[in-house]
């Protein structure tokens, strides 16, 4: 692979070069977190099929009010339907959450399909060690990462954005660009911008530490240890409904994050990301 | 090979067809045995270990009755059937013996009454059960240990067994803690919930709270306990019923 392709080094257009823009460090945690998540995700999906109500405070069972709910009953016409709940909206979704074909064809009552879950068919037993084993390379994966992070000013160096990016202003531009799909080119594109180092700063030091923080205080020993987990965040009930949700928005960074990759070029984001170089992308007109 | 084909190939690669290839492969590799059965089971062995490393004798939080759920739902068998437990029952437990026997010193047998006439401790805690709902409730019972300590547990003993009088399938119920729980200052056997006897739905006429696992470690209808030295000498090998019925990890402090 050479460094400097489309044009000469140093000549006064931008240059189009291949720049080094993942650590080795990063490209590990990412890749094993495609896989690590992927199962967190969709096991995560299983074990809520167990019991598919959501509930704030300490306690919360099927006696008391759930503030989301997915199930099956009757829609008005009469026949057997799914539907999602929460608050007092109700959405019949019939064929996705609450009732759904299963492998055989047949309408069967699940919360979440067989395809979103892991296992395929209700197993809240082996959904569980899916779960409780991933478990620990994503807690590890994301406390050694923020750990590295730290001490080669990764997170300083590219992830915190600077005083001058956080502007209004200057925020205001790159959110008009990114609406207008205008994509940072050649020099601009040489280091994150504004958007993407708010978006990863906040998954990095925020959601996944979230996820990990929620899911501990779902363990009765945890709490025993930690009795300040339960505090945090209000009572078992309350973690588990924060678990929930903050996995609703790690698979939305997820859906925008690969539909950027395929905005911006899949190649050679993609190639980035396994071999650590990324080629500037062409200014227009160049 | 040009960029669009590479890119159309990619699109397809993490599409419907990638992903039902990889769900597949995921279910494959949940039943197999080396990943199935031992892989996904480290998990569940690591946090037993990390657990009993930070906090072996860590307590339980203990809530205010202001706190307390208003309606405590019953889950599991909530009636046995058989005629000896209906008949027990149908006494008010009067009659009805709690047998220790197993590695310990003397076999003993208590009364409902001898058991309530033993130092008891009142708790006001969480039931997590591993489906994901929690009920707050009120337990009172004697400690565990003090049973424990009346019988003698032999030096070869390391598992507390229980085994209850509700028929679940093709057996009776039965489960297991170690010697941790077992003579931690919250397991009790209750014999009282909500400050009222303890009902039949909960229970009747003891029930384990082993408060740092969840709800299938909880025995209900406890008839017998039993000291043992490996948990091969239990059931089919796991532990507890559900352990070796389904799959559930023998340590449910997670």
């Amino acid at each position: 692979m050479t460094d400097v392709t489309d044009s000469q080094p140093g000549s006064a257009e931008a240059p189009r070069e291949s720049i080094r823009r993942h650590r080795l460090s990063t490209r590990l945690w990412h890749w094993g977190n495609v896989v690590v998540l992927f199962v967190m995700l969709m096991s995560g999906l299983m074990i809520f099929n167990a019991h598919p109500r959501l509930y704030w405070g300490k306690y919360g069972a099927n006696f008391d009010h759930a503030w989301l709910e997915i199930g099956a009953g009757r829609n008005e016409a009469g026949s057997r339907a799914g539907f999602l709940r929460i608050g007092d909206m109700t959405i019949e979704t019939t064929g996705i959450l609450g009732m759904s074909r299963d492998r055989n064809g047949q309408l069967s009552a699940i919360a979440f399909p067989g395809w979103a879950t892991i296992p395929s068919t209700y197993d809240l037993a082996l959904s569980r060690r899916w779960h409780l084993t991933f478990a620990w390379f994503f807690a590890l994966g994301i406390l050694i990462y923020l750990l590295v992070s730290l001490a080669n000013r990764h997170l300083w160096r590219d992830i915190v954005p600077t005083a001058r990016e956080m502007r209004p202003a200057s925020l205001w531009e790159t959110i008009r660009h990114h609406a207008m799909l205008r994509l940072p080119k050649g020099e601009a594109a040489r280091n994150y911008n504004v958007l993407q180092k708010i978006s990863y700063l906040v998954v990095l030091a925020f959601l996944i530490p979230l996820m990990v923080l929620t899911g501990l205080t779902m363990s009765p020993a945890m709490d025993a240890s930690w009795p300040w987990l339960l505090d945090l965040f209000g009572g078992r009930q309350s973690a588990r409904s924060i678990h929930f949700i903050v996995a609703a928005l790690l698979v939305s960074f997820i859906v925008v994050h690969l539909l950027m990759v395929l905005l911006a070029g899949p190649v050679n984001e993609i190639r980035s990301m396994i071999t650590g170089r990324y080629r500037l992308p062409k200014e227009k007109g160049q | 090979m040009s960029r669009l084909i590479t890119r159309r190939k990619l699109i397809s690669s993490i599409g419907a067809g990638g992903a039902g290839v990889m769900l597949s492969g995921c279910d494959q590799l949940g039943s197999s045995e080396a990943f199935g059965e031992k892989f996904l089971s480290y998990g569940n062995w690591l946090s037993y270990r990390v657990h009993r490393l930070i906090g072996a004798s860590s307590m339980a939080r203990e809530y205010s009755p202001s706190e307390m759920s208003p309606n405590f739902r019953t889950n599991g068998s909530t009636e046995p059937l058989s005629g000896e437990y209906q008949q027990f029952a149908a006494n008010s437990f009067s009659d009805w013996q709690l047998k220790v026997d197993g590695r310990v010193r003397a076999h003993r047998s208590f009364s409902l009454a001898e058991l309530q006439a033993m130092p008891a401790r009142s708790q006001i805690t969480r039931h997590d059960c591993v489906e994901g709902w929690s009920a707050i409730g009120k337990w009172t019972g004697v400690p565990l240990s003090k049973v424990l300590d009346e019988a003698g547990l032999l030096p070869d003993a390391r598992f507390i067994v229980f085994h209850c009088a509700d028929n679940i399938g093709l057996s009776t119920y039965y489960e297991s803690i170690d010697l941790v729980d077992a003579f931690h200052p919250q397991t009790i056997l209750a014999y009282g919930m909500n400050d009222a006897a303890l009902p039949v739905g909960h229970g009747a006429p003891i029930r384990l709270r082993v408060e740092r696992q969840l709800g299938y470690k909880q025995a209900k209808f406890i008839m017998r306990i039993e000291a043992v030295a490996s948990l091969s000498e239990v059931g089919l090998g796991k532990g507890g019923y559900w352990e070796d019925s389904a799959g559930y990890d023998w340590y449910a402090g997670i």
